[in-house]
């Protein structure tokens, strides 16, 4: 079975029930719920500090607290905060593990393991856990260093929300978002992690293993094999087959799986990614030769490495050798010092730098020339060092709190500016509806590296699994571009779909579990070659089941009086030559022995000892007094005629 | 009968040159290939004619295994793939792989350019044989083949040291390198989950040794050195360059800061810039608290510690060196230790094993006369010190190792021959298992018997299941079936089902018996008794009386009959099939001995 309880394709969150096992898979936190909120200002901002509360058409002004005016759209005017996954679908406190594929999959951790019961263990990539713990660093440090008392819910109210403009009247599962965690909860989250590595092969209660393979999308991104030794589940979340600085995806341990879900494709399935990151440079280039700034928001990790090595390469090329590259991040340092010391997680061209010994990614070399500067906040040492023009990369992608907000406000006003969006997780549009209106570039180059639709067919045909299940985005083409059958995924038989707080039964078609044969009894079987390559034994033996695992062993004689009816005997096949077995018969020293033929085949009498015996093609018939040892003798001399199964 | 078969090439009740080969499940393993320091012939090197007497390395081996960098495990890597020949997988963590080929090139230059031997390996041989190598991580599962896998596990020790387990099917050999079972400054302790191997092969270079609190010998090299500077002595600490240098520099490094110390300390060779970015670069492998501490300050960063030149050894005052290599047999640390051995200010302080016939080994064995190259005879009056650094496990540790890993069997290698046996006598007595300390070129072979894995059909084992008496799972039950054996794929199925599979029909072979009692009753009546009496006897079976007067138990079928001449005695006929043939044997024989009087 399976328990969807995230309807964003790209931050799925799924329970598995799989051989008495609950498997979480991933969960996303979807944080698109932010953009219906005011952005939080680092530093007191007139304009958005002075908006007109919102009022409804009647002039009712009761949610002018909660709502406001802002650049002709109304915002919530309190905490950001963000959509989680299901809760009531299926009791949490049952999941016994969850595992992670990358660090962008485990936001909504904390909401999981510290507000469900939920007391299994979960399992990730060192890397997925170090960066997926800056990643949520950084959010909380956001969120907490610009403290707002209000926390908004008159409006979430299905009555009140059916009366609000949009995009406020269409947010959907408002009930479920909450405020940010806080570093306590991540830290206790955290500690429930186990790390794995690639390729490593972890035994669930004694019925499942589960494996990590390399996805290739981002530091540490793994897909997941869930298998027992008859079936196996395929979980392929956020994959890319990009030679970025992630080690390449591990396809080939796809193959043969009964199930394969399939979640985390790109975003923006018409852009290239390579163009992408051209038109990044060019833009950037641009900007600054013109004397302006250019505004990159970002996640603290991931493309901004890849995005730091073009600008590497790039700009002495481009004379830009002299323009100050600020990364503003509480996490900044952090996330460029440990992306240094995974070599075994990057690709090979990086691994084979620290034989040398040298760091893997040229951002040192960026760091050591003064070039790239960071800083954990616009406050403190980056408002003395602060030249412009400039290019600064900071977060949140969402432009609702972080650095960013201050740069929106700073720069907003100036057509020398630049904004370049790299990150898709967020419209750009929605992101910059509260600035609106601008004076500043915008520039839209998504640089999405997870796999498109012609990756994936090509993916789904070389692995070939048995049924793909995957979010019902990704059965139809995208809404904009209904005409664009190509975008779509397309296998036979044709993929499962699902969608939030739905359940599917995932087609199994089991027919074979593992048991174990103990020496002991191995020894004692007698194998008979049947046809040529074929042998057969039968088995007959003791079955215990212990932790899952079966196990038969040599049985030892039961003495009990009254025999068990369950103890089988084999059946028999093969046919008895009446000749031979009348001979046989005579060796054994039976005399006076009479044969008649019947319609099906014949009559063996034994005179003397008033017994008869019917043979048939497929049946054999001994008919005696209560003689015993004279039944067992005959039945003996049967049996050697025929082969038991 | 299948076997495990253990023949140490090296470190077979010796240390160094270790090397030995695990044969298992037919598939041939080589566990490190390392030199010997205290012999410069053929005898540094593991004896691989063991091997090619009867054919190439490449294809009586299917792979090769390094557990960490140090010479004594990887020094005849080189020899053995290029210059005997090997051309199969080299496997090894990353941290070997990229430390091994610069201490190789040290040992060959050491070697060839200083000690001008001839015939040894060369530089691109190196190359050639790192070529080689595959990496591995920590806890991945590499499928060497089809049936062989193998794991690695962290072994502490030095950096990149690992364990590994070796499997075919459900037969398993740990092998452990050298590990540490304690963490130290710079690394964390050796780890292995509950394996079960059916062999474990330990190291056992601390075999009899317990030893005392980490923190205690810490002092206690402090205060040595610090008295020998404070009375203008030279301290000398031979080392090799990676591993225990990095932890006693850490050391130093605090305790100059702390005690605001001035004098010197000088790293020998210009390896150390480079050793201590190797370090940076694979912090994942370093102990938890400089992994979580590296982003605000590099622990192998060092301020108070310079390069070394040979000029500032004539220098007059106090300094302490850190000089390559540790066992005084070659190199730098043998030249400085010339220039101060005739000074009884100065100290030499020795911080891990000596292999015998090393300096470091006479010196430490009380030797004050020692013979050098030439004839020349050197006085040693500096004091010498050991201090045991090294990161192996004592053998409270190798007890504790064998307890986690829980192996059916042990054999030790790695260790002094009497050391050995008291440990093995220890092993065998508190863990119940044999234990095995075989010398070079000496064969252990261990039957083993493992069990084998079949796919059972899921119909079977169901029915199997609810055919149990007793709805509890747990209990063992009684299963038939057959097992189908085509090449290497093994099912066990019904028994109908494979009659159905091979397309054979079912040969039915029944039995019918007259049972002759005398009694005068009629039929009805007496089949009518037969029923109360086996429903009485026969109470967790189905018995019943069908309408035409015959008597069933479970599908076996009793009829009473007239006898054909004697009206005075009745004629029961119990009919059965093969399949029922014990409870029909047994109906036979207990109505027979014939039917209580009706009360």
């Amino acid at each position: 079975m399976l328990y969807c309880l995230s309807g964003h394709p790209t931050l799925p969150c799924n329970v598995l029930k799989f051989k008495s096992t609950t498997i979480m898979l991933d969960c996303g936190l979807d944080m698109t719920s932010t953009l219906n909120f005011l952005p939080l200002p680092l530093v007191q901002s007139p304009r958005l500090s002075n908006l007109p509360g919102w009022s409804l058409k009647d002039g009712n002004a009761f949610l002018d607290k909660e709502l406001k005016e802002c650049s002709g759209h109304v915002f919530v005017d309190s905490v950001p905060e963000f959509c989680l996954p299901e809760t009531e679908l299926i009791d949490l406190s049952t999941v016994d593990v969850i595992l992670i594929s990358n660090y962008h999959c485990m936001m909504a951790l904390p909401y999981i393991t510290e507000h469900t019961g939920f007391t299994g263990t979960v399992y990730a990539t060192e890397p997925t856990v170090q960066i997926g713990r800056l990643l949520m660093e950084e959010l909380v440090n956001f969120i907490e260093r610009v403290p707002k008392a209000q926390s908004a819910s008159l409006w979430k109210n299905k009555d009140i929300q059916r009366l609000l403009p949009s995009p406020l009247k269409d947010a959907v599962e408002v009930s479920t978002w909450r405020r940010c965690y806080t570093m306590q909860e991540v830290n206790s989250a955290l500690s429930k992690i186990q790390l794995v590595g690639y390729s490593q092969k972890i035994e669930l209660f004694g019925a499942v293993q589960v494996t990590p393979l390399s996805s290739g999308y981002a530091l540490g991104s793994s897909n997941w094999i869930i298998q027992s030794h008859y079936e196996k589940v395929s979980y392929v979340s956020g994959s890319s087959l990009l030679t970025t600085h992630p080690q390449p995806m591990d396809q080939a341990s796809l193959k043969n799986s009964d199930v394969l879900i399939l979640t985390g494709l790109t975003q923006i399935p018409t852009a290239n990614p390579d163009s992408m990151v051209g038109e990044f440079c060019s833009n950037l280039a641009l900007t600054v030769r013109n004397g302006g700034n250019v505004l990159v928001p970002c996640y603290p990790s991931g493309v901004i490495y890849d995005l730091l090595e073009c600008l590497y390469q790039y700009i002495d090329s481009a004379g830009l050798s002299s323009i100050p590259f600020y990364f503003i991040s509480p996490v900044a340092n952090s996330s460029l010092e440990f992306s240094q010391i995974f070599a075994e997680w990057l690709c090979h061209n990086k691994q084979t730098k620290v034989y040398l010994p040298e760091p893997p990614f040229p951002h040192a070399e960026l760091i050591q020339t003064n070039k790239l500067k960071h800083y954990p906040s616009i406050h403190g040492d980056f408002s003395n060092d602060f030249r412009q023009p400039c290019v600064v990369f900071t977060g949140h992608p969402s432009l609702r709190f972080g650095d960013v907000v201050h740069f929106m406000e700073l720069w907003g006003k100036s057509s020398l500016n630049t904004v370049i969006f790299t990150e898709p997780d967020f419209s750009y549009l929605e992101a910059l509806a509260p600035y609106q209106p601008l004076a500043m570039k915008c520039i839209y180059c998504p640089i999405d590296t997870r796999l498109n639709f012609i990756q994936v067919s090509k993916l789904l045909k070389e692995v070939q699994p048995l049924h793909v299940v995957c979010p019902e985005q990704y059965t139809q083409p995208p809404p904009a571009q209904s005409h664009r059958m190509d975008l779509m995924v397309d296998c036979q038989p044709p993929a499962m779909s699902y969608r939030r707080a739905e359940v599917l039964a995932l087609p199994f078609k089991r027919r074979y579990e593992k048991i174990e044969i103990m020496p002991e009894l191995a020894d004692s079987l007698v194998p008979m070659e049947i046809k040529p390559g074929i042998s057969l034994a039968t088995v007959s033996a003791v079955l215990h089941t212990k932790d899952n695992k079966h196990v038969l062993q040599k049985r030892k004689r039961a003495s009990d009086d009254i025999p068990d009816c369950k103890v089988l005997k084999p059946l028999l096949s093969g046919s008895i030559p009446v000749d031979q077995f009348v001979q046989t018969l005579e060796k054994h020293g039976f005399s006076d022995i009479k044969v008649e033929d019947t319609a099906k085949g014949h009559i063996v009498l034994l005179q003397e000892a008033e017994t008869l015996i019917q043979i048939e093609e497929d049946s054999t018939h001994i008919i005696c007094d209560d003689d015993e040892v004279l039944r067992v003798r005959l039945r003996d001399l049967v049996l050697k005629f025929l082969q038991k199964f | 009968m299948p076997e495990i078969r253990v023949t140490p090439l090296g470190a077979g009740q010796d240390v160094g040159r270790s090397c030995i080969l695990v044969s298992i499940a037919g598939k041939n393993v080589m566990l490190d290939c390392g030199m010997h320091m205290g012999f410069s012939d053929d005898r540094r090197f593991p004896d691989f004619s063991y091997i090619t007497r009867s054919g190439r390395l490449t294809d009586f081996l299917d792979c090769v295994i390094i557990s960490h960098f140090h010479l004594d495990h990887c020094g005849a890597l080189p020899y053995f793939s290029e210059m005997v020949g090997y051309d199969g997988p080299i496997y090894m963590t990353q941290p070997t792989q990229a430390i091994c080929p610069i201490l190789l090139e040290d040992y060959r230059k050491i070697a060839v350019d200083k000690k001008g031997e001839a015939n040894f390996f060369t530089s691109q041989m190196i190359k050639d044989c790192m070529k080689k190598v595959v990496a591995v991580h920590l806890h991945q599962t590499v499928q060497v083949d089809d049936e062989l896998e193998i794991k690695a596990y962290y072994a502490g020790h030095v950096l990149g040291a690992a364990m590994f387990q070796i499997k075919v099917g459900s037969e398993s050999v740990v092998y452990t390198g050298d590990y540490n079972m304690t963490p130290d400054r710079h690394l964390g302790a050796a780890w292995i989950d509950k394996c079960r191997p059916s062999l474990l092969i330990t190291e056992s270079t601390y075999a009899t040794t317990i030893r005392d609190s980490k923190r205690c010998r810490e002092r206690d090299f402090l205060k040595k050195v610090h008295e020998t500077v404070e009375r203008g002595g030279k301290v000398l600490i031979p080392v090799f360059a990676l591993g225990r240098a990095q932890e006693l520099c850490i050391l130093l490094e605090t305790f100059w800061e702390r005690m605001d110390l001035k004098a010197p300390i000088y790293f020998s060779t210009g390896l150390t810039e480079k050793a201590n970015h190797y370090y940076k670069l694979f912090i994942p492998w370093t102990n938890q608290k400089i992994r979580k501490t590296f982003v605000q300050r590099n622990m192998f960063e060092f301020k108070h510690i310079k390069a070394f030149d040979r000029a500032f050894a004539d220098s007059p005052g106090p300094m302490v060196v850190f000089a390559t290599p540790g066992m005084l047999h070659a190199g730098q640390s043998l030249q400085i230790f010339r220039k101060w051995a005739g000074n009884e200010k100065n100290m030499v302080i020795m911080p891990g094993y000596c292999v015998q016939g090393t300096v470091g080994h006479k010196i430490l064995s009380g030797q004050r006369k020692l013979e050098m190259e030439g004839r020349q005879v050197l006085e040693v009056k500096m004091q010498v010190e050991y201090m045991s650094f090294s990161a192996h496990a004592d053998a409270k540790g190798i007890m504790q190792l064998v307890g986690q890993a829980e192996p059916e069997n042990v054999l030790l290698v790695h260790g002094e021959a009497k050391k050995m046996e008291f440990l093995k006598q220890k092993i065998e007595q508190e863990f119940r298992v044999n234990c095995y300390m075989p010398a070079n070129g000496e064969t252990v072979t261990l039957p083993t018997s493992p069990s084998i894995p079949v796919g059972i059909s899921l119909g079977l084992l169901k029915r199997e299941m609810a055919q149990g008496l007793l709805p509890d799972a747990k209990k063992p039950r009684l299963l038939h079936g057959t097992l189908i054996m085509k090449d290497s794929n093994f099912r066990l199925v019904s028994s109908e089902q494979a009659l159905k599979e091979l397309g054979l029909a079912e040969h039915q072979l029944r039995f019918t018996c007259r049972v002759h009692l005398h009694d005068t009753r009629k039929e009805q009546e007496m089949a009518m008794r037969v029923y109360n009496h086996l429903k009485s006897v026969l109470k967790d079976h189905c018995v019943q009386h069908l309408p035409d007067g015959s008597v069933t138990v479970e599908s076996i079928l009793v009829q009473a009959a007239a006898h054909s001449e004697d009206p005075g005695t009745k004629v029961l006929l119990v009919s059965w099939t093969y399949q029922d043939e014990e409870l029909g044997s047994y109906l036979t024989s207990l109505l027979k001995k014939g039917l209580p009087q009706a009360s």
